[in-house]
């Protein structure tokens, strides 16, 4: 099992990504954003930080970057890719994603532990949750505010691809746990196929009982459990090579 | 040369006459401009030189002291930490969210010139009360400039500290310390070396940004200085940390292949250039016509002194030119070829074939003017010194009383500053910010930097020498507090203008007592940064001075990451204590302040045995593993650490006071060498006995549980009487205490 972890300029959750991958003892390398190919690959994480400098808009820039093409190859293939924070803004932007990041609605970044409730345990990244799971997770983010048209939320919904909710400690959604305005109190979601996820807590920084907490260790476990055939395909809905972009 | 020339570039007519004797001529344009921005206060610390000596600045860990961009101390396994911290006051004054950010790109620079990755920042700010508009509007913007700089480049801001005053209305203070760690064998020096070896700048191009920022920086905010913002710099995150990982890789090229590297900060190409060279003790020839520039039609003297920011100098070994430009390239930055080291001890700036400036490099460093300013102790020393605070009389309602002392800015939760600072980025941030004292890990090791900045600018205004006695002594309780060994000092002493002999007298009482301190402690100093000239004047008024600000930021070494302690009660049915002797202190009390509506009094004696004793005794308990919980006590006093003690454990406490004084003395009272500590009871002999043999007094106050803080008062020593019937003097649920705590400063912002 290989994970590529893609450095762009201006990531900065590159070498936190690539030591919560270490932890697990799983094969992990470097990706520059130049590079032409991903190489030999399971996972790729599109890590945090200001990419460009988030100049232009979050994420903005960056999918022009050339090992984007590669990461969309690779995406429409079925390989599992992870977008954290600003790799999350920058699937939206390149469109693997559907849905648009917002500042804040308190417009201002914020930084601090949230509560996460896992909706659907058929992601390879949260195949080995409970479903209703509440787990705890930081963010560090100013444009985190998820936005979608009713249609599409509709259909995020329908087909599963809501995988985190922000909730409380008790697992519920409310105004108070919603720390960004997103639509629906939405965390994380995945594309049709179920392959990708862009989430915008940091689950590589939950990954270590001596910072916090280390609930970030469920995302990271279940898809190198996925990955390992350790999980069941059939409970995964591979809607066959179609998948939307 | 007319006087009014060097009179606007902040040059006084005798420093005029020194150039010209040093010379043997009259300097042309761009030379007066170079000696300008270097013998500015900013830059040579004409003022402060002499009264900086005071301070020790050896010991056996200390690797690298006073005089270079940061301070380096040992912390074994073969590793240093490097840190420094500086202030960036009169441009935040003007720009805050620019003011703020530069300032944080600056001090960043300072650290990765070292040769060392940035692992955490901290920021001591301070402003006018937050009643005022202006105040509140400097507030926000200095908080988004440090967190759109710090997130972005990627670096934790862990921790640092706000106070309000009237006297920082117009000038704020905004100082930022930043912390790295590096190899300690891989430490770079900012001195030029070998002749003939190849001067490059590095990084961002040059344009006609903060020009004559450093020059700016010292003197008094006029209403004419206001509108200079083009003194002010603007900030590129991206760009910096570009430079940085791309510093980084070529430090790794191989040791010899770096020679000398420093910032472009204050005073630009001219100050990275006549500094290596004078610290090197070689000479440099420098062409601007080769500098990178982001603008056209700039002449030699806007090259030589623009203060473009996220640039280096960096003189490299002859030969490895195209392998430092390969990995500059990388990273999408240009590194060119600007000069070359000399032997011959001057600074020469070409534009082209033309020599446009001609200076020996130590002219404009070591031969700086030095001044003894004059220092006249001001009326109101001896006053407040002997105010009588007998007649203040005891709060009608105690939980009232405590409430307000809470939600001070000093002492309320600093959370609204710094949710809107990652502080986690780096995945090593132990001990979070609000949590206690910053604690971040050493990366790669089980061992820990415990961080803090403190002052206390009231206590220093009250008695300069006592105030930065307190200062440090503070810091180091901070520090001990997490279970860490106080190491190094970086200090950044905020004053008014030095040729005012009060103020200069406030300077040199606090150097004195920051030195005092240091010695007894045993903490070096490696470094840091004065700041004078932090006064405004509004038209037909006499400027003011802010009251004196020597902020100490301090970093400890933690040896096993499992004995980080923090402040809030952990269980129910421990013991709570007192470590130390409560006296009869409330002068310059946050209390006195707030309750009271008193700004002065006697400050809190000053006992720096005491304070080592404590500062021990909290080391070895904590190291043999008997303490659930410590917290230092200081503003506020044990009212103020008994409250977040309870917010941060989320539990409440049931104490009562000995009785060996007015009950509120007894709360609010802020003497030194003290520590709140909670601790099963089964180790209460124990936890005695150690003290004992320390000299250390130990009180209990009463235990850990329920969700109320309930202090009883000892009646018959109270001396309240019937006056006061009914006991359970306070009686707070613990969501409530929450509730101010966390919100005080959110709402005073929102008004």
């Amino acid at each position: 099992m290989k994970v590529g972890v893609v450095v762009f300029p201006g990531s900065n959750c590159d070498a936190d990504c690539y030591r919560a991958v270490e932890s697990f003892g799983v094969d992990v390398r470097y990706i520059w954003y130049q590079d032409h190919s991903l190489g030999e690959c399971d996972l790729v994480v599109l890590p945090g930080g200001f990419s460009y400098g988030d100049y232009l808009r979050a994420g903005a820039i960056a999918r022009f970057a050339p090992i984007m093409d590669e990461v969309a190859v690779f995406a429409r293939a079925g390989g599992l890719v992870l977008g954290i924070c600003n790799g999350f803004q920058v699937l939206l932007e390149c469109g693997l994603l559907p849905g648009a990041m917002l500042p804040n609605a308190v417009l201002r970044f914020r930084c601090e532990s949230v509560h996460l409730r896992v909706e659907s345990t058929l992601s390879p990244f949260t195949c080995l949750c409970r479903p209703g799971q509440v787990l705890a997770m930081p963010i560090a983010h100013g444009w985190g505010n998820y936005y979608a048209d009713d249609a599409t939320l509709d259909e995020l919904e329908r087909r599963g691809q809501v995988v985190f909710r922000y909730v409380n400690e008790q697992g519920v959604p409310t105004s108070g746990s919603n720390p960004n305005g997103s639509c629906r109190s939405i965390a994380g979601i995945t594309n049709e196929r179920g392959n990708v996820l862009g989430m915008m807590p940091h689950p590589e920084r939950a990954c270590e009982a001596v910072l916090g907490g280390i609930d970030g260790r469920w995302v990271f476990a279940s898809a190198f459990e996925f990955l390992s055939g350790g999980v069941a395909l059939g409970r995964m809905h591979l809607a066959g090579d179609g998948a939307r972009h | 040369m007319g006087e009014c020339i060097w009179r606007e570039m902040g040059l006084a007519t005798e420093e005029y006459g020194r150039i010209v004797g040093i010379l043997g001529r009259e300097p042309n344009l761009v030379e007066l401009g170079m000696f300008a921005v270097m013998w500015s206060e900013h830059c040579s610390y004409k003022n402060s030189r002499a009264v900086l000596g005071l301070l020790p600045t050896t010991g056996s860990r200390v690797i690298q002291g006073p005089g270079e961009n940061a301070g380096v101390v040992d912390i074994g396994d073969g590793l240093a930490v490097v840190f420094k911290i500086e202030s960036h006051n009169h441009p935040s004054a003007v720009e805050p969210y620019q003011g703020a950010a530069t300032g944080v790109g600056g001090i960043i620079r300072d650290i990765f010139t070292m040769g060392a990755r940035p692992v955490a920042l901290l920021d001591a700010l301070r402003f006018g009360p937050l009643s005022d508009a202006r105040s509140r509007h400097l507030f926000t913007q200095v908080v988004a400039g440090i967190a759109g700089y710090g997130n972005s480049i990627g670096i934790p801001t862990v921790g640092g500290e706000v106070a309000t005053h009237e006297s920082f209305k117009e000038s704020p203070l905004v100082n930022v310390m930043c912390v790295g760690v590096a190899p300690a064998s891989c430490i770079k020096k900012a001195a030029a070396r070998g002749a003939g070896n190849p001067v490059m700048v590095v990084g961002a191009r040059t344009g006609r940004d903060g020009m004559h920022g450093a020059t700016f920086a010292s003197a008094e905010l006029s209403p004419e200085a206001m509108a200079r913002r083009s003194a002010v710099q603007v900030g590129d995150p991206f760009m910096e940390k570009l430079l940085l990982e791309a510093c980084l890789e070529v430090y790794g090229l191989g040791d010899d292949v770096v020679i000398g590297i420093q910032d472009m900060g204050a005073a630009g190409l001219t100050c990275s250039s006549c500094e290596m060279a004078s610290r090197g003790e070689v000479g440099m020839d420098i062409d601007v016509a080769k500098v990178p520039r982001r603008e056209e039609g700039m002449n030699p003297y806007e090259v030589m002194l623009s203060e473009s920011q996220e640039r280096m100098l960096v003189a490299v070994k002859a030969g490895s030119e195209p392998e430092v430009e390969r990995v500059f390239r990388k990273w999408g930055l240009e590194a060119t070829v600007v000069g070359h080291v000399t032997d011959d001890g001057v600074l020469r700036i070409r534009d082209g074939d033309a020599v446009v400036a001609e200076v020996p490099a130590k002219a404009l460093t070591d031969m700086a003017p030095c001044y003894m300013r004059e220092a006249c102790e001001p009326g109101y020393f001896r006053r407040e010194k002997e105010r009588d605070l007998s007649g203040v009389p005891e709060p009608e309602d105690y939980s009232d009383a405590l409430m307000r002392v809470l939600a001070s800015p000093r002492i309320a939760s600093k959370e609204w500053v710094y949710s809107q600072y990652d502080h986690q980025v780096g995945t090593n941030t132990v001990v979070l910010p609000g949590r206690g004292t910053s604690v971040v890990r050493v990366p790669g090791t089980n061992k820990g930097l415990a961080l803090t900045c403190d002052a206390n600018s009231l206590y220093c205004y009250l008695d300069p020498w006592a105030g930065a006695a307190h200062a440090v002594a503070e810091a180091a309780r901070n520090l001990a507090a997490a279970g860490a060994e106080p190491v190094g000092i970086t200090d950044c002493l905020n004053f008014g203008s030095p040729e005012k002999p009060e103020v200069f007298w406030q300077f040199k009482q606090a150097v004195e007592g920051m030195a005092e301190a240091c010695r007894v402690l045993d903490i070096p100093v490696t470094g840091g940064n004065v700041s004078f000239y932090n006064e405004s004047s509004k038209e037909g008024a006499a400027a003011v001075a802010v009251y004196p600000t020597p902020v100490v930021g301090m970093v400890g070494l933690i040896e096993d990451l499992s004995q980080v302690t923090t402040p809030g009660f952990k269980r129910e049915g421990d013991v709570v204590a007192v470590l130390g002797h409560t006296r009869d202190e409330i002068g310059a009390s946050e209390y006195l302040a707030t309750v009271h509506g008193i700004d002065g009094g006697p400050v809190p004696g000053v006992d720096l045995r005491a304070e080592r004793c404590v500062i021990e005794i909290t080391l070895a308990i904590i190291r043999a593993g008997l303490l659930s919980s410590c917290h230092d006590l200081s503003e506020g006093g044990l009212g103020a650490a008994l409250s977040e003690a309870c917010v941060l454990g989320g539990i409440g406490a049931r104490v009562r006071f000995p009785g060996m004084m007015r009950a509120d003395r007894y709360l609010f009272s802020e003497s030194g060498g003290r520590m709140l500590v909670s601790f099963h009871p089964s180790v209460t002999s124990e936890v005695q006995g150690m003290a004992r043999r320390h000299g250390v007094p130990v009180t209990v106050l009463g235990e850990v549980g329920g969700a109320r803080l309930v202090i009883d008062v000892n009646d018959d020593a109270s001396g309240r009487g019937e006056a006061h019937p009914g006991c359970g003097m306070v009686d707070v649920p613990v969501s409530e205490l929450t509730r101010v705590y966390r919100g005080a400063i959110r709402w005073a912002l929102e008004q």
